[in-house]
Order: structure tokens, then sequence, then C-alpha cells
């Protein structure tokens, strides 16, 4: 059955050959690999989610009376974006749910990026031949902060009415064309002539998805053909990948880690509220409420906005409004690019041309691990400063206090993490039993006081057995006399 | 390694099903299978769990419980079954290198500019021409792109009524009443000291660059916020445009004590007493003040437009 379906098969499309290889296909083993996995499974959860929420929601800035089930809000006027957001969280069933695993989906998928980023950062897995998806790779990134940004400003209510006011002034803010440019965007001055949330659904839905779904595709494609990076190991080599295969180990694996990622964004969505709109309110251009704060993956754009000093330009009959250009243009802007191109930057560094499929662990490259630690530090600082006003409040300090101390530290703190880390690299690069398997020691005191650590014994239930690699074996005999008797099946320590 | 790993290319013998890589990675594969199965049992009495949490409990939490339950379940059970119990290898497979041989590369870079170079060099007319064509097809396409979708942005003073389009223009004018956002017109006794009021001129209520901050800052002052204001305020009162000049949020914190106005924001700071002007914070210039008047019944209007058109910099402004 399975045989005459398969040549039926290849006889029109010849899948024998490829097929076998992609079955065949070997997965390294690492918790680390995980990572991306995440994203591209919360993906899958947003557009599950997101389809359904699309059924419910309506794109649309007209003003209608609230008669729904949500009775502080009944007989106020709202617009039909803010009224089906509510109505599809309180009156569909599973409404809900969905919106709210939606929201945490897309704040775990931009997470997921970021860690699993900053893992092919530090392990150098972006080396030559993965420039290329190295770059997608980035490209995804900035696409979902964006799509993030467009998808919270869809239900039209106050928290999120003022982040679209901050983004019209910030495209406003752009020299010689930002008037333009906004009034284009908004279809006119601010609050624009109720375009805006039609023009963002359309965006959120379906052009940046299609746009991720390709680059998704290559991500997926330039790892398939370029196959995966590994950690130094036995057996492994810059020519070889050692793991488990595709089919079934590695899709066994998978599979149960989607289930369980999609388990953990709908225990979010139903026991963790997110983003509760009814609270905050149709959005009106005059209200503002305390402690405004976008999601996480914008919190560094707002805070880099808050410590800036009021530097505006004024000459000449014009003005550039360098507070909000520069952190908010060109700061991001500059640091997408050092992203975008930093394989390169480090190429021209090192002048190594070789191809790399074994990792590095950090410590073994100070210099990049160093610059890698100075970017999250600055951009955990401008994080962090997104809440001065919060900070201030908790820890019962002044406003200014709190404000310069940001200034300063986003500035500083770079710059010791950097050295900070370089120093520890080379130190635990140089440390002794470095890369060695982890094994118990025995504390001992000597009758004068001092300390010793004696390694344990190896046990021989400890012994780590690491069978030499072999290729997926195509045909397995499965009319095995040892397996008809039950006897002589070796089995395996491991 | 004793030998190098056989390569694929060739026919391989069979393995036999006691090789050590086809071994499962649990010692107990039954207590593998156990724990997996229950898993498994778990997830699927979730799934059933959330049939019954929607048709019958229609419950957020009793939902999302249900169905983390089922995919937790079936998640785990399929992991561990990968993990324990499949074939664990290792198994090895070959990288080839990406790059062609120096003759294909050649190759390839002779029929490019070979063949291009047969073309181009001998029909240079057809080859600009089709060059200038597909310019100026790229530079009209954006025309629709662009252009369509927005006005283009006004200098000159709107008329009433029109700021949409217009940079600098508000719908105050010389005379135009405050009112509040429930419409009401603001009254001389309406605020306490200390209180503030968002208004909008009459007409306009909602419309975002028009929002003005009123505050009452004593019974009977006429409050000097800068040179030259005299006669901007009326009874204790001050008006300030509630555009920050920093992003365009409404200035909506005032704190009568040290006489500031707060953008929740980005925190701008702005002196209530002078004029608006950013004591603190990321704001670059004052909120524009509006000058306001009392009329014969003692309603408040404005006597004039603001001094600067509000709200956050941009490339026009001068």
């Amino acid at each position: 059955m399975i045989d005459a379906t398969l040549n039926w098969v290849d006889d029109r499309l010849g899948v024998a050959k490829g097929g076998r290889t992609f079955l065949d296909k070997i997965f390294p083993d690492h918790w680390s690999f995980m990572l991306g996995e995440i994203a591209l499974y919360s993906f899958v959860v947003l557009l599950a989610t997101g389809v359904f929420l699309s059924l419910y929601y309506v794109p649309s800035a007209h003003e209608i009376i609230y008669h729904g089930s949500y009775a502080p809000l009944r007989g106020q006027r709202v617009s039909e974006a803010y009224a089906s957001t509510v109505g599809l969280s309180f009156d569909v069933r599973s409404g809900l749910l969905m919106r709210q695993a939606h929201h945490w989906a897309a704040d775990i998928f931009l997470g997921s990026i970021a860690v699993h980023m900053a893992r092919v950062f530090f392990t150098g897995a972006f080396r030559k031949p993965r420039e290329f998806n190295w770059i997608v790779g980035v490209t995804m990134l900035i696409l979902g902060i964006v799509n993030g940004f467009l998808g919270y400003s869809l239900p039209d209510d106050l928290v999120s009415g003022t982040g679209i006011r901050i983004a019209y002034s910030i495209i406003e803010s752009i020299p010689l064309v930002g008037s333009y440019l906004a009034f284009f965007v908004f279809g006119g001055n601010y609050p624009g002539s109720g375009v805006i949330i039609p023009r963002f659904f359309i965006i959120h839905v379906l052009i940046v998805p299609l746009i991720l779904l390709g680059m998704l595709g290559a991500h997926l494609g330039l790892l398939v053909k370029q196959k995966h990076t590994q950690f130094p190991g036995k057996g492994k080599t810059e020519h070889n990948v050692v793991g488990s295969p595709m089919f079934p180990t590695f899709m066994a694996k998978t599979t149960g880690f989607l289930f369980m990622t999609t388990a953990v964004i709908f225990l979010l969505g139903g026991f963790a509220q997110i983003n509760p709109i009814w609270q905050f309110g149709q959005y009106e251009p005059y209200q503002i409420s305390y402690a405004v704060q976008p999601d996480w993956y914008m919190g560094w754009l707002d805070g880099a906005l808050r410590i800036m000093p009021s530097w505006e330009f004024v000459a000449f009959g014009h003005t550039i409004p360098f507070e909000v250009f520069l952190p908010a243009v060109i700061f991001p802007g500059i640091i997408f690019n050092i992203l975008l191109v930093w394989p390169f930057i480090e190429t021209r560094h090192t002048k190594d041309l070789a191809y790399h499929n074994l990792l590095d662990r950090p410590r073994d490259r100070p210099k990049r691990t160093a610059a890698g630690a100075a970017m999250l530090t600055l951009l955990g600082m401008t994080f962090f400063a997104s809440s001065t006003d919060v900070m201030a409040n908790f820890f019962n300090l002044p406003l200014k206090s709190v404000l310069w101390f940001f200034r300063f530290a986003v500035v500083l703190a770079p710059i010791i993490a950097y050295y900070v880390t370089f120093k520890i690299c080379h130190e635990m690069r140089d440390a002794e039993g470095v890369g060695k398997r982890k094994r118990a020691v025995i504390i001992e005191r000597t009758p004068s006081g001092e300390y010793h650590t004696v390694p344990t014994l190896e046990r021989p239930g400890d012994e780590h057995h690491e069978l030499d690699a072999i290729p997926v074996p195509t045909y397995i005999d499965l009319e095995d006399p040892a397996l008809a008797t039950g006897e002589g099946v070796r089995r395996v320590m491991r | 390694m004793s030998d190098p790993p056989p390569r694929l290319d060739g026919p391989l013998p069979p393995a036999a099903l006691d090789d050590p890589h086809l071994q499962p990675y649990a010692r107990r594969p039954e207590a593998a299978q156990a724990v997996a199965a229950t898993a498994m049992v778990i997830g699927f009495l979730g799934f059933i769990g959330f049939g019954v949490a929607y048709w019958v409990v229609a419950n957020t939490q009793w939902e999302a419980l249900t169905l983390g339950v089922g995919l937790l379940g079936l998640g785990f059970g399929v992991t561990a079954w990968g993990k324990y119990l499949m074939p664990q290898g290792p198994f090895v497979e070959e990288r080839h290198e990406f790059h062609s041989t120096d003759a294909e590369r050649e190759a390839l870079a002779a029929a490019i500019t070979q063949r291009g170079g047969l073309v181009v060099k001998r029909r240079k007319l057809l080859g600009g021409l089709f060059a200038l064509g597909s310019t100026a097809m790229g530079i009209v396409l954006l025309f629709p792109l662009l252009r369509s979708l927005g006005p283009k942005p006004s200098k000159s003073e709107a008329a009433h009524g029109a700021t949409d389009t217009s940079l600098f223009s508000t719908n105050w004018r010389k005379g135009s009443q405050l009112v509040a956002v429930d419409g009401r017109p603001v009254n001389v006794d309406d605020l306490e000291v200390g209180g503030v009021l968002t208004v909008f001129p009459k007409g306009f209520i909602g419309n975002s660059p028009d929002q003005v901050i009123l505050i009452r800052l004593s019974e009977t002052l006429q409050p000097l916020t800068a040179p030259g204001r005299t006669d901007w305020g009326v009874a204790g009162y001050v008006a300030y445009s509630k555009l920050c000049t920093h992003l365009g949020c409404p200035v909506g914190l005032y704190q009568e004590q040290t006489q500031q106005l707060v953008c929740p924001c980005h925190q701008s700071i702005f002196n209530v007493l002078a004029g608006a002007v950013p004591e603190f914070g990321p704001a670059p210039r004052p909120l524009p003040q509006l000058p306001i008047t009392l009329d014969s019944a003692g309603y408040l209007r404005a006597s004039g437009s603001f001094d600067q058109a509000p709200g956050p910099g941009f490339w026009e402004r001068p």
C-alpha cells in the first residue's frame, strides 16, 4: 500500500531520493537549539489564534454605541474596532482565551527570537556559510517587532492609541519628509481621516505575515540546505553532523515540543491577564493614564526617548527634533544595522574566511562575547529606562535622580559590561579542566583547617559510553534471529 | 574511530536489529512506555475536558486549564516516546561544501558576461531605452502607492474646522468659547483654585490639536506667565495646549504644590507659572499658551490663538 502510493508519487515527482535524504536528516542535540523552535511554534499559534480573531474583529474607527455584555461600557460611544475587540473577548466563546493567547504568543515569539539570536551570536553560528540566514533572521526580528506594535494598536484602546500618537510624532520628526510621511500614513494631520486602523489591520494580518512566512521558509530552507551547526564532541567535525534523524526521533520530540509550547501559551492566555482593554477604555486623543508602557519589545525605544535630552535643533526656519529623531529613528537604525552586518564586521576583524560548522564556546571568543554583552547591556538599560516613573515611585526616589542614573548608565554600563565580560572569558578560558565533563568532588578538610577538593572516582555505571556515529541505516533486518528468541539483544549503557 | 564511517552513496548491508544505534535511550523501556502512555492518557482526558469546558462551563480559565493539560500531556507523551524509546544513534551525516568547481564558476560568469556583453554592447540603444522606461515606471508607480495615501501638509492658515491638513492651524480664534468635553461652556466659577479641566473651542470637542488644559491658579490674580502676556490669563485662570511638545501625548498631570504640568508618557515637566517652559525631561519647547478672557456673562473665551503651533517638532516648524 505504502509502496504503491510512493511509486505513484515518485513516477510523477521523483521524490524517492530527496525524500529519503530528508527523513535521514540529522539534528544535533542541544537544549539551546530549541530556542528557535519556540519562535517557530509560537508563530504557528499566532497564525491560528490570529485567524480566529480576524473572524470577529472589525477594523473601523467608526463610532457606535456599545451594547455588549460588559456592563460598565454600556451606552458609551466607542469605535467599532474597540467594541468588536471587547465583544470577541466577552461575547464570543473562547474568545478571551484566543485573544490573550494571541497576545502572549506575540510576546513569547519576540522573546524567543531574541534569545535564539543571542545563542546564534554567542556561539558564532552566524559565520560562513550562514551569513544569509543571520540576515534573514534579523529581518524577521524587525518585522516581528513592527507587527507586534501594529497588532496591539488595533483594539483602539487608550494605551495603544497613545502608542499610535507617539508613532505619528516619531514619523513626523524625520527631517525634510517627516510631515509628508506622517500625513500619508495617517491620511492627514493626527489623528488622520480614520484610515489608520484599517491600514494597520491589513498590514498586520496580511502584508507582514506574508513576508514573515516567506522569510520563515527561507530561514528553514537555508537550514536544511546548509545543515545544522553542532558543538564540538566525539566524532563531530567540520565535515559532518552527528545527532538523531528527522524521522522518527526528531519528529517525535519536536511535535511534543510544539504541543508543550502551545500549552504554555494557552495556560498563560487563560490565567495571566494581558492587555485588559475594557479597563483602559476607548482611546481619546485628550486622555492619558499613568505608567503608560508599550509591550516589552518596544521598551528599549521608549526608554531611549525618555532619557534623551531635549536637543531640538532650530536654524534657517526649520526644526530638527533630535530629541525624538535621534532615539527613535537613528538609534534603532544603528542597532539593527550593526546586527545585520555583524558577520561581516567580524570577518573584517578576524580575517577568517573558513567554513565554520562547529560552534564556539562563548568564553573562547572573548571579544565577540564582550561585544554581545555590551549590546545586551545597552538595550537592557534603555529597556529599564522605560519605567523611570514606576521605579521612582516604587523605590521612593526623585524622578530626576532615576533619569540621570539612566542617562549615565546607558553610556557607562555597556563599557563596564564589555570589560568585565572580556576579563571573565579570559579567566574561564585559562582555568583548569575547562570543557571536561563535570564530576562530583569530595571536599576534605585538613587538620590545619585547609579545604581540598578531591574528584570522586568514576564508577562503572557513570562511565559515559558514546558510540561511534553511523549513517542512518536504510534497511533494518527485522527477521533478526536474535529478536525471535528474545536473547542476545545487547543493552547499551549510556 | 577505527574506520571512517561508510558513505551513504553505496549500498549498505541491512542493520541488525540488535545494533546498539537502534536501541532506545531508556534502560527500562517498559517503564518509559508506561510514563509516556500515562501522559498521553492525561492529555486525552484534558482534551475531553476542554470539550466539556467549552460546551458546559464556557469559562476562560477552565478552557485554558483543560486545553493546557491536553496539550502538555500529549506533548510530554510524544516527547518521552521520542527521547526514551526511539533509536538514539548517534547517527552521522556528511556535509558537502557549497562552492562549485572553478570551471563551473567560470562557466557561469562567462555565460553572464559574454552573452550579456553580446547583447548590451551591440544594442546599447535598446538597453538604454529599456533602462529609461523601467526607471520611469518605477517612479510613476510610486505616485499612487505613496501620494494617494493622504493629503499634502499645508503650511498656510487653515479655514475654521479644516485643521486636518494644516501643520500650524488650530480651531482657536478670537472669541472661541471654552467648552468642556461634555459640551458645557466654562464659567468663571466652575473651577476651584488648583482645579484643572480639559477644554476645546466650541464645536470642536475631541479634536486633537485643539486640546487645552485650563488651570485655576488663584481666585483673584491675573497671572503673568511670561513677559508681555499681561492679559493672557484671567481671574486666576491660565490655559495651555495639552499636547506635549515632545511626542504629542496629553500633558495630563497637574501638581498644584509645585505648579508643574507633567506628561505621563516620558515625564517632561513644565512650569505652569513661567509660560510652561520645560524644566525637566525630553520636551524641547514650552507648551503654547492660549490667551483667555471673560465675556459679559462670565464665560471663558479665547482672546486669540496659541502663541505658536502646538505639539511636537517637525521640519517645517520655524
